[in-house]
């Protein structure tokens, strides 16, 4: 399957963040012709293991989380509109006149709407409506929403793919499915590469809500080396200029103290020497990737983390750019198999 | 026979915004050119069919609008993203993360917004401005962007009709196509009068279509078939919901544009209750339809709207309910029925 077609296929699948069930066999069976082994833990995160070739092979595990942001019924209206929270990092102001799917007993269609800009008041309309003053319909009273549909159940966004100018595209789930993507663009890649090194790729669960995932694949992988990939926030006016990577000017590189000096430096480096496009992605803070989760997991995992800039990010049109997606999978895969950690005595120093 | 809610799904998927209803006109063109006498369109876009009656009688016109609330490209901006305004009313807030399809082309774009995580406290709590949103259609610079749109191109909402819930159907521009759908059935009756029947254009950005379209008509009598207001939402003041989804067509008393005549709408209710067909009245307002244009033609016209409740109109994902529209497909056939009856009686 062609990269962007793949990509389509994840973007299509829902896996609010916490309840990816549903999705874990749909990406097991993308990883299934790619590699030796695909196997699912009891978190849900999907592995595909590759081995290695070498006589004394490490094990680098390669992830990318798999969950999305999205909502949680927490009440049902006797007009049976339902209530909700979020589920991770929700901005109130995507959720006007958006669709979703809320997964009751059977999925079911479901809308946030909006008051009609007739009846809204000048003052009223400078402001964000609260997500408590926000209800999903889904086209039942009361007594038949209840029959359907329980507090807890899940909701995700009903939103296309949108194919645009420039080999982009955008979609409510491109945080982090482009990651997804980028897994399955490595492992395709390192079909045609010698590693020496066992190989791991891991689509996470539960990274939004705090890493969570990541840490139970840290557990079970025991790898030598971590590559993290995620997203980044790309261009977009308005925002500020360090924080913005531009979409399809290459994969963004983090350098700072969660990352690990020596296995950055060796990237960079191997980026430069393939011309690979990349972009240095300076990171005081613990980036709120699974990198920081993997760096302080077991007895602490070398680490680096690939980001793929992306527009809009937690919102329905989340934008990125197939070429970033495609440059974050050929630098992955080509530092597997040049595998310059191996020279390198422990991989604690610079 | 025609079947009216299979149309309505079909018109809603057709683009038209204020000024660019050709698809939409086009379309109906085709549907109601087999049934009606004379059709034509005039200078302002205005579709207008005429259906001879089997006796003699006043003029009726019933009128529903093709026209929906849409976008116009304003601005072409650094980094190949667009600016724009909307033709019709729009609350800014709801165009975050939607899809459009921008120009003639219908080039796909989305409408962004900066990341909850780079917001600021009040970037939190203050909606976005219009000035500040932006369409982004993929363009890699403003040339680029350039050589693809051209100012004054409109962007469409790019959304699908879905059918969910109890008889609910989601889909953009229910206002008005769902007058359109109805008047289009309407169409295939004959009448003891004469009807003209005027797909009007430019209703959402004031009335004007109708304005021509009345003009031409001078009708005795018209019937406004149109979507209204809804918001039936939870801890929404009673008043203020506007209308109810699933009590049958709203009545209009008065509006911002036009206070509706009273004989007309009385035999309106009389002829639901006749007919056991639910309605109801419209609780605010707000708002105005091609009835305010229509009654100030001429000497005057007897006007009365009648109208599908529309949750979340002038969004993309507005909603009705089946039977509302079943119901004022019937109210609207049951008074054209009787009608001469009125006419007996003033």
């Amino acid at each position: 399957m062609e990269l962007n077609d793949s990509l389509k296929v994840l973007c299509g699948l829902s896996a609010v963040t916490g309840r990816e069930k549903g999705a874990a066999s749909q990406i097991a069976a993308l990883f299934e012709p790619l590699c030796d082994e695909v196997r699912t833990d009891a978190f849900g995160n999907v592995y595909a293991s590759c081995r290695g070739e070498g006589r004394n092979p490490r094990t680098v595990l390669v992830t990318a989380h798999y969950d999305e942001i999205g909502l949680v019924v927490t009440g049902i209206e006797d007009s049976g509109f339902l209530r909700f929270a979020a589920m991770g990092g929700i901005d109130a102001k995507t959720l006007p006149a958006q669709e979703f799917t809320v997964f009751g007993r059977e999925p079911l269609y479901g809308v946030i709407g909006a008051k009609p800009p007739h009846l809204v008041s000048a003052e009223e309309m400078e402001k964000v409506i609260p997500i408590d003053d926000l209800r999903i319909d889904i086209g039942y009273s009361g007594d038949e929403a209840k029959k359907r549909v329980r507090v807890g159940d899940v909701v995700g966004f009903r939103f296309p793919v949108i194919e645009m100018k420039n080999n982009r595209m955008a979609s409510n789930a491109m945080d982090n499915r482009s990651g997804v993507a980028a897994l399955l663009e490595t492992l395709r890649l390192l079909k045609g590469l010698r590693h020496d090194d066992h190989v791991v790729v891991a689509a996470t669960v539960q990274e939004e809500l705090g890493l969570r995932g990541a840490v139970a694949a840290a557990f079970s992988t025991a790898p030598d080396l971590g590559i993290v990939v995620d997203v980044c926030h790309a261009d977009m006016p308005d925002a500020p200029p360090d924080d913005q990577f531009p979409l399809g000017k290459g994969v963004a590189i983090a350098i700072g103290p969660i990352v690990h000096p020596a296995r950055t430096k060796e990237v960079i480096e191997l980026a430069k020497r393939e011309r690979i496009p990349y972009q240095l992605d300076p990171e005081p803070g613990d980036t709120g990737t699974e990198a920081a989760a993997l760096q302080v997991a077991r007895e602490g995992i070398p680490t680096i983390l690939l980001s793929i800039p992306c527009r809009y990010m937690h919102s329905t049109v989340e934008t990125i750019s197939l070429d970033d997606v495609r440059g974050t999978a050929q630098l992955a895969a080509r530092f597997i198999a040049a595998g310059p950690w191996k020279e390198k005595e422990g991989g604690t120093t610079c | 026979m025609l079947n009216p809610y299979e149309l309505l799904k079909e018109l809603t998927r057709l683009h038209g915004g204020s000024g660019d209803e050709d698809a939409v006109r086009d379309r109906l063109t085709e549907v109601i050119r087999p049934f009606v006498d004379e059709l034509h369109t005039d200078a302002t876009g205005n579709l207008i069919a005429f259906k001879k009656g089997t006796g003699s009688g006043p003029r009726v016109m019933l009128s529903a609008h093709m026209d929906e609330v849409s976008l116009m490209i304003t601005h072409i901006a650094d980094m190949g993203l667009l600016r724009f305004r909307t033709v019709g009313g729009i609350d800014p807030r709801i165009l975050i993360g939607k899809r459009v399809l921008v120009g003639p082309d219908r080039l796909p774009g989305v409408i962004g917004t900066k990341p909850i995580h780079l917001q600021t406290a009040a970037d939190r709590k203050n909606a976005t401005k219009l000035k500040d949103l932006r369409i982004d259609i993929g363009a890699n610079d403003k040339t680029q962007a350039e050589n693809l749109v051209k100012l004054g191109d409109r962007a469409v909402f790019d959304y699908e009709p879905v059918e969910f819930g109890d008889n609910k159907l989601m889909a953009k521009g229910l206002d008005d196509r769902a007058g359109c759908a109805v008047l289009a059935w309407l169409l295939q009756e004959r009448y003891t009068f004469d009807v003209y029947g005027c797909f009007t254009v430019q209703e959402e950005i004031g009335l004007r279509g109708a304005k021509t379209a009345s003009f031409a008509v001078m009708p005795d009598y018209a019937i406004i078939l149109e979507g209204t207001t809804c918001y039936d939402v939870p801890d929404t003041k009673e008043h203020l919901m506007s209308t109810w989804l699933g009590k049958g067509p709203a009545l209009t008393i008065m509006d911002r544009a036009v206070i509706s005549n009273r004989p007309l709408v009385d035999f309106i209710v009389e002829t639901a209750r006749q007919n056991g067909i639910p309605y109801q009245f419209k609780q605010t307002l707000s708002g105005g339809t091609d009835a305010g244009r229509i009654q100030g033609s001429g000497e005057g016209v007897k006007v009365a709207t009648m109208a599908v409740p529309c949750r979340y109109i002038h969004t993309p994902v507005s909603v009705l309910d089946r039977g509302d529209f079943d119901a004022m497909r019937r109210l609207a056939s049951a008074t054209l029925k009787r009608l001469p009856e009125l006419f007996g009686r003033t």
